[in-house]
């Protein structure tokens, strides 16, 4: 479904992606964990196709077709999704609205008429059920004034909603109680098919004891320098990542 | 012969031609002298330092309306809020329409300002509010020189006007350049509402310049809702002088959404005189080109207790500049005065530019005035966040610009005219999104 050969990546003349190999099946879970800074993020957005990023080396294959030259949107209208580690509050754009509107211009894209209003509001309540969302909460502006659970719990909603064929869950576990991070895992794991993935970025073992990789990587300095089975999250959990910094460096 | 020479020495012909009255007559008279002394303002005046009229004066504009062009409704219904019952005072090429035209003196005088002027019944009301709330400044002295024709609006008390009115100027370029200045007198007694749309429209790319003068008074506890749409071709440019006197508990709002023209000065004057009255001052703006928007307004807190609210939502492209000039003046009288005022930009290019500029003169101890102005440009974190979920570059930036403004469009009482607003922003930023927000 994915496959990241040699990517290197820039912002500002900054090399922060120096040679990421990756390949992820339909099916699949992966997490991505290292220390901060390490580059776990850019991956994320130069996946999701954030202008700023400039691909230096190597390239993108989903689905067969090299996506370095799409923009976002596009991208989006492929099946690639972005859980945004800091979600971005839009005043004045409730959430229902901006949702109908992603759908629709989803839909636009494949050349589909609109989706029927019934069958829009049937969709949002079966979906803000699943992720426990009040009604209430639809009709707010998008993001403003929502709380750290509340954004997350909202970004895998329009997950939900858009069912991507690849997730990137950008820490969504950062800022999340327990109730929150079983709500939003629960969320992940009824939407997982053997058609779709998900790559899970965490720093913590925590997320992963609800959402089970099937592989585990880690990047350090802009490289994946380790990769293995959710036991090796479990080891880090132990005994954190200077080992791993150590093994590099030496 | 300049322009100001030209209105000078067609000042005797158009009284000729206009029933002489008595107290109109002196009005005029002293008009044509202030415009004379005053002449056009330029940029050397405090107020118009941002907005030059010149590019705009040196047509050589026909100043007094022809016979009337008549049009088609169908040809321009779109002008029109046309899927509900509404008065309509319509005039073209500065002439009245009857066959457009749906005015009323059952109850109420939704009617011609002509007719107000030469008949004895409306004498008194002439006499008390004609000329009482606009000020001596030249533009609209000159429009006081001129006055002859425009809409004619008395609300007796007690009654509430259920259907909008909408006052329409047509152009319909028969002259190579036309000068409309278009008067009107809204006369709101205690206890009545009433709500009035107004737009200008040129129909061919002939020149047109409006000079346009709006008297309204919401008396005791009365309602007026003032709504302009100014989405005008590029040849047109309008002059809009409005002054409202409020007396105690009444609430007035003007709202003016300006995304068409070539050069519009909106001169909006609030004047509070009685207590525990609100105002209400917004506007959203939203142009490209070489187009020009000036907002200058003013609110004179006078007595005690009183609120006022200003929210101005600027989106400027291309080359476009922009002016706010907001004043509010709180006597030393009018405390527990309430006064805020908002005006927020975007420029969409380095080439287009805002000038904004609030202005508190407070005299009294005891008072919550507030004023912010930002000038931002898109944030593209945003975008991002939009365009990851699918929506296009296009469609996300119209998004963000709708919400942006949406805080204004909100308070718009009349449904069809807000969806109407709405459509004009959707086609203005080139989507086709239904902005249901």
């Amino acid at each position: 479904m994915l496959k990241i050969n040699n990517l290197h990546a820039s912002v500002e003349d900054k090399s922060i992606l120096k040679g990421i190999n990756l390949e992820v099946k339909p099916g699949e879970v992966h997490a991505l964990m290292g220390p901060n800074g390490s580059g776990k993020s850019t991956l994320a957005s130069v996946i999701a196709g954030k202008e700023e990023y400039e691909v230096t080396e190597g390239n993108i294959i989903f689905e067969g077709e090299d996506i370095e030259e799409l923009a976002a949107e596009e991208r989006a209208h492929k099946g690639v999704f972005l859980s945004f580690q800091y979600p971005v509050e839009i005043p004045g754009v409730s959430v229902t609205n901006f949702m109908k509107t992603a759908i629709n211009e989803n839909r636009k894209a494949k050349g589909l008429k609109d989706m029927p209003a019934k069958e829009m509001l049937k969709l949002i309540r079966e979906k803000s059920e699943l992720l426990e969302i009040d009604r209430k909460f639809l009709s707010r502006s998008l993001n403003e004034g929502f709380s750290g659970g509340e954004k997350k719990r909202n970004e895998i909603f329009q997950m939900a909603m858009l069912e991507p064929k690849l997730a990137i869950l950008d820490e969504t576990d950062s800022g999340l109680d327990i109730d929150a991070l079983r709500i939003v895992a629960n969320g992940v794991n009824k939407l997982k098919s053997k058609d779709n993935a998900v790559i899970v970025i965490t720093h913590y073992q925590r997320l992963l004891e609800y959402i089970v990789p099937d592989f585990v990587h880690v990047i350090y300095n802009g490289r994946i320098v380790k990769s293995g089975t959710a036991a090796l999250a479990h080891e880090l959990e132990e005994k954190g990542y200077d080992w791993i910094k150590e093994e590099v460096n030496a | 012969m300049d322009l100001k020479e030209k209105l000078v020495s067609s000042f005797l012909a158009f009284e000729n031609h206009v029933d002489i009255d008595g107290y109109i007559h002196d009005v005029r008279s002293d008009a044509i002298k202030v415009f004379e002394e005053k002449g056009f303002p330029s940029k050397k005046e405090e107020d118009w330092k941002y907005t030059s009229l010149n590019s705009i004066l040196k047509e050589d504009y026909s100043v007094f309306p022809k016979q009337e062009n008549a049009l088609d409704y169908k040809d321009i219904k779109k002008y029109f809020i046309h899927d509900i019952d509404t008065y309509k005072i319509i005039f073209i090429d500065g002439k009245y329409s009857s066959h457009l035209s749906q005015t009323t003196h059952d109850g109420i005088d939704v009617c011609l300002m002509s007719s107000a002027l030469n008949k004895p019944k409306y004498q008194l009301i002439i006499e008390n509010y004609f000329n009482k709330a606009a000020t001596k400044d030249s533009l609209s002295s000159l429009n006081t020189a001129f006055s002859s024709e425009g809409a004619y609006i008395h609300i007796p008390k007690n009654k509430i006007v259920r259907k909008p009115i909408q006052i329409l100027h047509f152009s319909t370029g028969n002259e190579s350049a036309t000068m409309l200045q278009p008067r009107n007198l809204v006369v709101v007694d205690e206890n009545s509402h009433v709500q009035i749309v107004e737009r200008h429209q040129s129909l061919t790319s002939n020149p047109v310049l409006t000079n346009s003068v709006t008297e309204i008074f919401a008396n005791k506890r009365a309602i007026v809702d003032y709504y302009k749409i100014q989405n005008d071709n590029e040849n047109a440019s309008l002059i809009d002088n409005t002054f409202i006197k409020q007396k105690r508990e009444s609430l007035a709002s003007v709202h003016t959404f300006s995304f068409g023209g070539k050069l519009i000065r909106n001169n909006l004057n609030f004047y509070q005189e009685g207590e525990r009255l609100d105002s209400t001052l917004k506007g959203i703006t939203i142009i490209g080109d070489k187009q020009h928007v000036d907002h200058n307004t003013l609110v004179h807190h006078k007595e005690p207790n009183c609120e006022s609210h200003q929210d101005y939502k600027g989106i400027f492209s291309d080359r476009s500049t922009g002016v706010f000039n907001g004043k509010v003046l709180v006597d030393k009288e009018a405390q527990k005065t309430n006064a805020f005022q908002a005006n927020n930009n975007i420029l969409l290019s380095d080439k287009a530019s805002i000038n904004t500029k609030p202005q508190l003169e407070i005299f009294a101890d005891d008072v919550k005035c507030s004023h912010g102005c930002t000038i931002g440009q898109l944030d593209e974190s945003a975008m991002f966040y939009m365009r990851s979920r699918g929506i296009p570059k296009k469609e996300a930036k119209a998004l963000l610009m709708y919400a942006f403004s949406n805080n204004v469009l909100k308070s718009v009482k009349i449904p069809e005219l807000k969806q109407r607003i709405t459509n004009i922003i959707a086609n203005k930023l080139g989507v086709n999104i239904g902005f249901d927000l």
